[in-house]
């Protein structure tokens, strides 16, 4: 029983990998048809990640060791979190090794060694990308953690496998205020921490516009693979919490092989929706000025204080 | 937001489909690598160089990424870092001016790279051969592997081309 | 983890006391003495290292077995004589003073070497081994004379170390502003003493004080708790009162800024637990609530003001202010649950700010034992001067990075565990009655999760700019590595980082133990671990830094493994830097510092209110050429601004006018004389 557990562990691994590039490429493809163009068919980061791994690694002569070592800490890093995250089964077998703050953390340990990455070849780009990242990622660390407030307080605790099952056992705390603000507070912070718009342009040649991409404009080869698939795998561990925790129906309790190709199949139709509800915003809106962003990031923060004040009085 | 949406889902797909090189424009200088092409045939990254054109070929390639021409339906989009790229796309005749930046360029893409040249400019200097400005058509500068022929070329020769450095010239309109 | 106290006996304890004494003794003594400068700088260091292990190991051994010592020795001071005790709290304290006094008693070696000729290194040497021996005895007082005597020591051992440097600019002032709210903190800890005795001189000893605590009037005991805070606190650095701290700890020798930050300014938060929790035994929910308010002032403030900084030391010292504030909110949080009765929650917050204690003793030593190494390569401590260090010093900024990491709170290092602890006490908020009280603990997490982010962007900012890219002066391209015992004084400091990082499963029992039976706590350790796990109570959460790192090493492992089996190409070129094609590559190209916290300046301009100053020099000819641009901008910090300038000269005028009575004439003088002679008669007569 508790050998499947960690071979389960091993297979959510496995699948938020395999996911990943899917899911990116989906959102692309949908953003290409809301062009009125074809677009690249939603399978093509794979092609693009076999490519980048045949490719060889061409190195900055300014930059040293940790230009070398950092795509491999980012990447190992996010690896981790899917560890941690209930995708198709809750609670994990590893639940008990990290909770909410423990994912927030190690994110934050691959942005760190990222932002680091983008000032070692002393390129005036990397500075600029690696200063913004930070900027964002320190402004929306408060509504981060006041949105984990928010479920463990409705949920008593901030383990994620046992939020899913509380939410599982009384469902109707899915739809209280302070679940309904947490979530738009969440997903202001996705769309802020995962580089999309308004906040990023994934898509964006001009630097001056860029801030996950100025960072890595030195990479390439399979640094570069690594680097681009954790981004990817950031996506979708996103998305995972925003779908698990909010609205976890799906997601299996038991290692009955029925339930978890249940749980496969509800994951993907969950990541689909989030992928189309993103693209949608992302052809909507254009890409906020840099030092607007802060307001946006603010807002999100009201809303999630809300969220656990609200939770607070309901209780 | 509704506007939006109904005018986009009013409008439908607009890309048109791609035919062969009927009338042979394309020039391939000697046979690309096999393994180069199964490598970037699928997922290609272009960083476009201009060695000093008057920008007619730019507009054109401009044209690329919109949604008639649509490179991106054959797995081409351009990046901004040449460390990304797996082509050159280069327009103009080599000012001297940026004979270095070329080089520089063509050293900083990493291998297996192709370079796609393109426009008259860029084959014999068009206009501007012999001028005291310039050095020489690409192929002095930095190796190629096609050339089209054009003032400017239109997109969908521009796109054959690159195709056809990949080995994935259509063989029918698609 | 228990040793049986029939293993360490009470003499054993009384030994490594001795022991301690005389290390510290012989230090002092051989660094005074002793001839060549070889010989002083070993014979301190020596005997640093020997009483401080002897320190550590003291602790330890009560930590783990339980052993206590007392010394009472009645003839050297006055009615109650010297008295020490050893207890859990200040067996902590006396693990953390051994944990930094070795390394950086090694680093100091070194690093003093270049003092040699222009400043005393007697006076550095004894005062090292005094300053850490009036901290190992600090720790252990029992009575209220001793504490102030070695508290005022104490005192002034640092400054005597701050002030090393005399003749750089700024240094004597940073000194003065340091010895002046130090002392002004001493008059407050009079004054709270003197409250706590009732007045009665018998009655000092702590012992005493914690029968008469009972007994005191509700008023009287929250007079104490005020002049504690005020006192402990201005030691401690919290705003308003930390206004000395980023101006001496970057002016002093970097061995001598980490002692000071990771020790010294520890003590005010010893002194505070001390007092609240033992000798007054905890008190009403307001008490918890103004820590907690002042804490989150404190780390908010200090790491804003810590992200403008281009001074590495300066940057760091403003880092410490942020860290105390982190270590209040846990100590408050811990004082509100205590006065509702939320026992678990209460020692959960105590041993959040305690495990934070110990943890920025390490990396904020190590940290400035890093700038430390940094600025004896490179002699300058400005950031905008530094640059590609980490190939020229790759020991330095291996241990600099580690420290960096460990005070961003990255997991697997020891920042994230006493984070971690600290979120768990306050997300334990919601079990307080009173809604009141209980609104402000979501605004504490959020202000703490901001305070957390912005760290991690200044150490972004801090190790970046230092160490990577191009050196951006004629230092730091010809810097040099740091001799052997500067690194392995850093080596020791990374190591327990990692340590503390990876089994906090057995240092959380040691703290509980530590609380238990302080301030009416009970002993509640058992619910803070399971196997490798650290857990909240009442299973709210649960973490295992020990297995998320091991995880890490492991997939790092297997990466390069796994791509290597796939074939993935491995060919690697060395090129130019990319730069759009242009010709050479300039350290004028870089990011720099002030670029680098600019679009935080701009989001918190209302707080920072720089001040700019823009003059452009035009072609005399005509005013479409432009000359030179000047453009400089200023932050002066929010409390310098509105409570010390105008304190200042509000001191500066009464000073003016009382010095009206001095006006030269000899016989004015007299009549004063005369005049307080008479007044000071007919008062005795009246009164």
């Amino acid at each position: 029983m508790i050998v499947t557990g960690y071979v389960l562990e091993i297979a959510q691994v496995a699948l938020a990998l395999l996911l990943a590039p899917g899911l990116a490429g989906f959102v692309r493809w949908l953003k290409a048809r809301f062009q009125n163009r074809r677009g690249a068919p939603p399978w093509q980061p794979y092609f693009e990640l076999r490519k980048l791994f045949g490719k060889e690694v061409v190195m900055s002569n300014n930059a040293s060791w940790l230009f070398r070592v950092a795509p491999y800490i980012i990447f190992a890093s996010t690896v981790t979190v899917t560890l941690l995250v209930p995708m198709i089964v809750a609670p994990l077998a590893l639940d008990g090794m990290g909770d909410l703050l423990m994912v927030v953390y190690l994110l934050l340990l691959g942005t760190f060694f990222l932002a680091l990455a983008g000032l070692d070849p002393g390129t005036a780009f990397g500075g600029m990308g690696a200063s913004r990242e930070m900027t964002v990622a320190a402004i929306a660390e408060p509504t981060i953690a006041l949105a984990i407030f928010s479920l463990a307080l409705s949920a008593g605790s901030t383990n994620l496998g046992r939020i899913v099952t509380q939410e599982l056992a009384n469902p109707a705390v899915t739809v209280s205020p302070g679940h309904l603000l947490a979530l738009a507070a969440l997903f202001i912070v996705t769309l802020a921490e995962t580089g999309r718009l308004p906040v990023d342009n994934p898509a964006t040649h001009l630097e001056l516009t860029m801030i996950h991409e100025a960072m890595i404009l030195e990479y390439s080869g399979r640094y570069l693979a690594l680097i681009e698939w954790a981004s990817w795998l950031k996506l979708t561990i996103f998305f995972t919490l925003l779908a698990n925790l909010f609205v976890p129906w799906g997601i299996a309790t038991t290692f009955d092989p029925a339930a978890l190709t249940l749980a496969v199949l509800a994951l993907i139709v969950k990541l689909a929706v989030l992928g189309g509800i993103v693209a949608v915003v992302e052809t909507r809106v254009a890409k906020l000025r840099l030092f607007r962003v802060p307001e946006l990031l603010g807002a999100s923060f009201v809303l999630a204080l809300l969220a656990v004040t609200s939770s607070f009085l309901l209780k | 937001m509704p506007a939006l949406f109904k005018k986009i889902f009013q409008t439908g797909i607009v890309t048109e489909p791609l035919g062969p090189d009927e009338a042979e424009i394309i020039q391939l200088v000697g046979q690309v690598n096999q393994k180069t092409q199964r490598l970037l045939g699928r997922a290609l990254a272009i960083r476009e160089v201009d060695a000093g054109s008057c920008n007619g070929c730019e507009i054109e390639i401009t044209g690329l990424t919109g949604p008639v021409y649509d490179s991106e339906r054959f797995g081409i989009h351009f990046v901004a870092s040449p460390r990304h790229a797996d082509m050159l796309l280069v327009t103009g005749p080599v000012t001297r001016n940026m004979e270095v930046p070329l080089r520089k360029t063509y050293e900083a893409t990493p291998d297996p790279k192709l370079v796609v040249a393109v426009g008259d400019c860029a084959r014999t200097c068009g206009v501007f051969k012999s001028s005291y400005a310039v050095v020489g058509s690409v192929d002095k500068v930095i190796p190629v592997d096609v050339f089209i022929p054009g003032c400017p070329p239109e997109p969908a020769d521009i796109l054959r081309g690159i195709l056809a450095a990949l080995d994935r010239m259509p063989k029918k309109r698609i | 983890m228990t040793i049986p106290s029939n293993l360490i006996s009470s003499q054993t304890m009384t030994w490594l006391l001795v022991v301690m004494i005389a290390g510290y003794g012989i230090g002092a003594v051989g660094a005074l003495t002793l001839g060549r400068s070889l010989f002083v700088r070993a014979a301190a260091t020596s005997g640093a290292i020997i009483g401080a292990g002897a320190a550590f190991i003291l602790g330890s051994a009560n930590l783990l077995s339980g052993q206590t010592l007392t010394i009472q020795i009645s003839d050297i001071l006055p009615i109650t004589g010297f008295a020490l005790r050893l207890d859990g709290l200040g067996a902590f304290f006396l693990v953390v003073i051994g944990l930094l006094g070795v390394p950086v008693a090694l680093y100091s070696f070194g690093y003093s070497a270049a003092y040699e000729g222009r400043y005393s290194l007697r006076l550095i040497g004894a005062m090292l081994n005094g300053l850490l021996l009036t901290l190992s005895l600090q720790v252990m007082a029992d009575n209220a004379l001793t504490f102030l005597l070695l508290w005022e020591t104490m005192s002034l051992s640092a400054y005597w170390m701050v002030v090393t440097e005399h003749d750089q600019p700024g240094t004597l002032q940073a000194g003065g502003w340091y010895i002046a709210m130090t002392h002004i903190g001493f008059a407050a800890l009079v004054a709270m003493f003197l409250l706590l005795s009732g007045g009665d001189a018998m009655s000092t000893s702590f012992a005493a004080m914690r029968a008469n605590a009972l007994t005191l009037a509700p008023l009287a005991r929250d007079a104490v708790f005020l002049l504690a805070l005020f006192g402990f606190g201005s030691k401690a650095g919290v705003v308003p009162l930390h206004v000395w701290l980023p101006m001496a700890h970057p002016v002093a020798p970097s061995h001598v800024s980490a002692l000071m930050s990771g020790v010294v300014i520890k003590m005010g938060i010893y002194g505070l637990l001390r007092v609240t929790l033992d000798l007054l035994g905890g008190g009403p929910a307001w008490w918890g609530a103004l820590v907690l308010a002042v804490g989150t002032v404190t780390a908010l403030l200090g790491v804003l003001y810590a992200l403008m900084e281009h001074d590495l030391k300066r940057l760091l010292a403003f880092h410490s202010v942020e860290n105390i504030g982190i270590i209040l909110i846990g100590i408050g949080a811990g004082l509100i649950f205590r006065s509702y009765g939320l026992m678990a929650l209460a020692t959960l917050g105590f041993i959040g700010g305690l495990y934070h204690t110990i943890n920025h003793a390490s990396f904020k030593g190590l940290l400035f034992l890093g700038a430390g190494s940094v600025l004896h390569a490179t002699g300058t401590r400005n950031m905008e001067e530094m640059g590609g260090l980490i190939k020229r010093m790759p020991w330095t900024a291996l241990f600099f990075l580690i420290g960096a990491a460990a005070i961003s709170a990255l997991p697997p290092l020891n920042g994230f565990v006493s984070e971690w602890l600290v979120f768990q006490a306050l997300l334990g908020g919601f079990n307080i009655p009173v809604p009141e009280v209980a609104v402000a603990f979501p605004l504490a997490v959020g202000m703490l999760a901001l305070t957390s982010g912005l760290a991690a962007a200044c150490f972004v900012k801090a190790f970046g700019i230092s160490f990577l890219a191009i050196p951006r002066s004629h230092e730091a391209e010809h810097a040099h590595e740091a001799p052997l015992s500067m690194r392995i004084g850093m080596a020791i400091l990374a190591l327990a980082c990692i340590a503390l990082g990876l089994a906090p499963f057995s240092v959380v029992p040691l703290l509980g133990g530590v609380l238990a039976g302080l301030g009416g706590l009970p002993d509640t350790r058992s619910v803070f671990t399971l196997n490798l796990l650290v857990q909240a109570p009442a299973g709210f959460a649960q973490v295992s830094p020990t297995w998320i790192g091991l995880g890490l090493l492991i997939l790092l492992a297997l990466i390069p493994l796994v791509m290597r089996l796939m074939h993935v190409n491995r060919k690697r070129r060395v090129s130019d830097t990319w730069g759009c094609g242009r010709i050479g590559q300039t350290p004028r190209m870089e990011y720099t510092a002030t670029s680098f916290a600019e679009p935080l300046r701009r989001v918190f301009a209302e707080l920072y209110r720089p001040t700019k100053e823009l003059s452009i020099d035009f072609h005399p000819e005509s005013k479409y050429f432009v000359k030179s641009i000047k453009y400089s901008s200023r932050i002066t910090p929010l409390f310098d601004r509105v409570l010390y300038d105008p304190l200042l000269r509000l001191i500066q005028r009464i000073s003016r006018q009382v010095r009206r009575i001095q006006t030269g004439s000899l016989h004015l003088y007299l009549m004063y004389v005369a005049v307080i002679l008479i007044l000071l008669l007919i008062a005795a007569r009246w009164f």
